[in-house]
């Protein structure tokens, strides 16, 4: 999936992380700040990139503000924002690359 | 074939919000009955796809260890139950709640995508479970074939707010207002065999009117009851839960009911008080519930 507009989702809640995605051209280009960025930072890495990589997302600026997200709600929050960057919400593929 | 957990035990139903990932991550540690997982009301309109995907992997990753696993998808006027039902089973949802139903026809409809969406994602058909919330008098009105509209089923939840609203009345603390529909709505769930849960109950300041409103449903024949904060689990549990002295006494009427007809006896005392055949069941429930509920180990 190519990154079309400049999308958002989550919130900067507690348990919850604040992803956005913008259109590049230059690979994945990945900022990440959380405030346990140095117990958790390669975690909340690998799981956003492998979440894009399933998504066969290859290039884009993507934007984390992590608040003490679980893994699952990294996940659900990085698929949100570039299915919205697509204009994507019906007839998801819930078990193909979304999982 | 009757699924495994159509009639398991459903004292309390938390509602969490879906858009909350604070809220849906750990909710079993309040030990609820069920956990309502809401794509409805508590999610703002803009943000019902993001609800999704949240739902899709708590519904995957998060072990809820044991508690059911209900999800409220929006109402057949919304352009969103289609996809909540997709994300639902995909997910593997215990149940879904439907929200506004009216009729017959509203369970059929959900039950017809419920299993074109177990035969997309490969789902036994069948394994996902149904209950209706009805929210408006011509839904109330409509319980009795609403209970019969499917074997998936699993019982009745009146939605209090949205019924007094088109009732032209509000929610008074008295309990007056919902009375018809309560009296309604488990007499229909009883004919059809199927359970019935009682609205919620918001004002978390008045735990004493919870706690009455409580004991009232369970004498009106509630399964159990809707609830939106973890504080009245407790209180629900303890209204529903066969006390010692009446798990005590059913064991009687079971054993003395037993014993008494291999004897040719119809009517005798158990504690003073007058027992015959149609004790039977409502003793034999009382154990089956304390059972469910961990607290009786006996054999009968």
């Amino acid at each position: 999936m190519e990154i079309i507009n400049i999308a958002l989702a989550g919130t900067l809640e507690s348990s919850d992380a604040q992803v956005t995605v913008e259109p590049g051209e230059n690979g994945i280009e990945l900022t990440i700040e959380s405030s346990v960025i140095h117990q958790y930072g390669n975690q909340i890495r690998k799981v956003v990139l492998e979440t894009l990589e399933r998504l066969d997302v290859q290039n884009g600026r993507v934007t984390i503000i992590d608040k003490g997200a679980l893994d699952c709600t990294l996940k659900a929050r990085v698929e949100c924002a570039v299915y919205r960057s697509n204009g994507i919400t019906e007839n998801l593929p819930w078990g193909g690359v979304i999982k | 074939m009757i699924h495994p957990n159509k009639k398991r035990l459903r004292r309390s139903m938390m509602f969490l919000n879906c858009q909350k990932p604070g809220l849906i991550k750990d909710p079993y540690i309040y030990k609820p009955d069920s956990i309502m997982l809401d794509l409805e009301d508590a999610v703002a309109e803009n943000q019902k796809d993001a609800a999704r995907y949240s739902l899709y992997h708590a519904l995957q990753e998060i072990d809820y260890h044991g508690v059911e696993r209900v999800v409220r998808i929006n109402g057949l006027d919304t352009p969103h139950w289609k996809e909540d039902i997709r994300v639902c089973v995909a997910g593997g949802a215990d149940t879904i709640r439907i929200a506004k139903t009216e009729s017959a026809k509203d369970v059929k409809i959900v039950e017809e995508h419920v299993l074109a969406a177990e035969r997309e994602f490969g789902r036994p058909e069948g394994s996902t479970l149904l209950m209706a919330a009805l929210e408006s008098c011509k839904g109330v009105l409509n319980a009795l074939e609403v209970c019969e509209a499917s074997e998936r089923l699993i019982g009745i939840a009146l939605s209090g707010g949205d019924y007094t609203k088109d009732l032209q009345t509000t929610i008074t603390g008295t309990g007056v207002e919902l009375m018809g529909a309560r009296q309604h709505m488990i007499m229909a769930a009883r004919a059809a065999g199927v359970q019935c849960w009682d609205t919620v109950f918001t004002n978390l300041d008045d735990m004493e009117g919870f706690e009455n409103e409580t004991r009232m449903i369970k004498m009106m024949g509630f399964d159990g009851k809707s609830l939106v904060n973890p504080r009245q689990i407790t209180v629900v549990h303890k209204i529903f839960t066969p006390t010692e002295k009446e798990i005590i006494f059913a064991e009687k009427v079971v054993r003395e009911i037993d014993d008494k007809k291999a004897k040719g006896i119809g009517v005798f005392t158990v504690d003073g008080k007058m027992i015959d055949i149609a004790f039977y069941d409502g003793a034999k429930r009382t154990l089956a519930m304390a059972k469910a509920a961990g607290v009786y180990k006996g054999d009968l």
